[in-house]
């Protein structure tokens, strides 16, 4: 469903972030963008979403198919009116409006009813049933988790067909991250929303997703479906930590290195 | 005690004058999170090309102030697309200094094209006291005081049902809160920003009418933003009830200090301290005194947005 046929983004002009990236996403799937810090999977995200404008940053080369036909220079507006929602990394509530307030933000492009919102937003309450409690209270005061629910809640609200959601487990506990991941599957299995999902956290991803792509330094190094990366010995290594050997000690760094130029 | 009353009335009539003009900041404000300086220079501009419509065409009323809105509307899109647009996702200074530049075009602008004279602006308003009251009450209420607070306050009221029940009002605030985020859940900030400059052009033409059929159309028109300035600190930068309580508070205040505070300052210094200093015209920096010391005790203002930290 979408297409990112080997992009190029620069930022400021000068600054080269992405260096051919292609990846799919299929209709119904969940798909994983791993990698460590500054590998570009926010930016790839950003790419699809055109949020990248307002950052001086730009698609350079390739293109970004949506349904079949180019997105990547619709507004982000647009987009979100065609169904792709980005969920930023840090969840990026409202912080001055209710938790409400920002899930109705949410439906800003849509032109339903007020009884069709009203049904939507009682949707969103079933998922997120804190939301509900919460719902008065200023967002900036909620807890990390009930942002995060928020931020998804609110994407939700534009009824989407696919989420781009960024580091969602960031600064969350593990509890919680699995929470959230738990109704991520569920909003796939039930809405039919696809998932293109930006995450550090590899193995907890790569347990939700059906198909991954590890990114590192600007290219996708790595892809497959998700039993095959967790499975796969480097993937092990490099992001679970673990070895055939069992943990690694520190000693072993340099090993690491030399194994880890072939990727790159 | 009738004196007391009169002054105090007066007094919180004025300050709704003041809110008239801190409700531009206020919309600007509250949507774009920044402080706009070319306020003052706005309010100028609409009462100048309302006199001028006025003058030129022997235009009505009823049939200048449409096409003054229309200017100011216009004026609220340009501004979007020339200033704003290229300056997405910048740091606040940034949009402030932008601001500032506006300002001096606008100033500019409006006296290239109609002139630099002062003008009368009569709205058909008189200042004068309203019979009724004072034969039953035996106090000078202005006439022209009193409709200018009940237009304010009909201002108010429709804004604040604008930004806490409607769409497009949530979408301001949410702009204000996080551009970003905004873009994301598909506001076009675009459309957005040319509709409070536009909302807050007409805020100006009001502002400046009332103003200018006071005091005349000129270019001190532009100073009566910084009576705002202290408006806005005590109300709060993000509220439009702030606007109105602020001036309020302003207003009564300044006019009972001015009436009251020389007199009773200068016999407490020559009973106590042997000083003799004339404190008359109190009025013209009571209210900066009062805003600073504000700032210290509550800084958000009675009404402004608490600043959260997550710790």
């Amino acid at each position: 469903m979408l297409a990112i046929n080997n992009i190029e983004v620069i930022y400021d002009h000068v600054i080269l972030v992405l260096k051919g990236v292609s990846l799919e996403v299929p209709q119904g799937r969940i798909v994983a963008l791993l990698g460590g810090n500054g590998a570009g999977k926010t930016t790839t995200l950003k790419a699809i979403s055109n949020l990248l404008r307002s950052e001086r940053g730009e698609v350079t080369k390739g293109s970004i198919e949506y349904k079949g036909e180019r997105i990547d220079r619709s507004s982000p507006s647009e987009l979100v009116r065609r169904g792709v929602v980005q969920v930023m990394e840090g969840r990026h509530c409202f912080q001055h409006l209710t938790v409400e307030e920002n899930l109705l933000t949410g439906a800003f492009t849509r032109s339903a009813s007020r009884a069709q919102i009203a049904q939507d937003l009682e949707k969103v309450y079933a998922y997120f049933p804190r939301l509900k409690v919460r719902r008065k209270s200023q967002s900036g005061y909620t807890s990390g988790g009930e942002q995060q629910m928020t931020a998804i809640g609110r994407a939700l609200m534009a009824q989407p067909n696919m989420i781009l959601l960024d580091e969602p487990s960031m600064g969350l506990a593990p509890q919680v991250v699995e929470e959230i991941f738990e109704i991520v599957k569920d909003l796939n299995s039930k809405e039919g929303v696809s998932f293109l999902l930006a995450e550090q956290n590899t193995m907890v991803a790569l347990r939700y997703a059906n198909y991954g792509y590890i990114l590192e330094n600007g290219r996708v190094v790595m892809e497959g479906d998700a039993e095959n990366l967790r499975t796969n010995e480097d993937v092990k290594e490099f992001y679970l930590g673990l070895s055939s050997a069992g943990r690694k000690s520190f000693r072993d760094a340099k090993h690491y290195r030399r194994r880890k130029r072939w990727l790159a | 005690m009738q004196f007391f009353f009169e002054v105090l009335i007066g007094g919180l009539l004025a300050g709704v004058m003041y809110s008239l003009v801190a409700l531009g900041f206020v919309l600007i404000y509250k949507a774009s999170g920044v402080f706009n300086f070319a306020q003052g220079a706005m309010v100028f501009l609409a009462a100048l090309t309302f006199v001028g419509l006025q003058e030129k065409f022997g235009l009505p009323l009823w049939g200048a102030f449409p096409l003054t809105l229309g200017v100011m509307v216009l004026l609220g899109i340009g501004i979007e697309r020339v200033v704003l647009r290229p300056l997405v996702n910048q740091p606040q200074i940034t949009l402030f200094m932008a601001t500032i530049g506006l300002a001096f075009f606008l100033e500019g602008v409006a006296q290239l094209v109609w002139g630099t004279e002062v003008r009368r602006l009569d709205l058909g308003l008189q200042d004068e006291p309203i019979e009724s009251v004072m034969e039953r009450f035996n106090l000078l209420i202005s006439k022209f005081d009193l409709v200018a607070a009940l237009v304010a306050g009909l201002l108010v009221a429709v804004l604040a049902v604008f930004f806490n029940k409607t769409r497009i009002g949530r979408a301001l605030r949410a702009v204000a809160d996080d551009h970003q985020a905004a873009l994301a859940v598909g506001i076009p900030l675009k459309q957005i920003w040319a509709i409070v400059w536009s909302v807050a052009g007409f805020v100006a033409l009001v502002a400046g009418l009332l103003w200018g059929a006071r005091n005349g159309v000129q270019f001190a028109l532009t100073f009566v933003a910084l009576k705002a300035l202290p408006v806005l600190i005590l109300g709060g930068f993000e509220s439009v009830l702030g606007a109105i309580v602020g001036g309020l508070i302003i207003g009564a205040s300044e006019k009972l200090a001015e009436v009251y505070l020389p007199s009773l300052m200068s016999d407490f210094l020559l009973k106590h301290y042997d000083i003799s200093i004339n404190l008359a015209g109190i009025e013209g920096w009571f209210a900066y005194m009062l805003a600073l010391v504000f700032l210290l005790v509550r800084p958000e203002g009675l009404f402004g947005e608490r600043h959260i930290d997550r710790v």
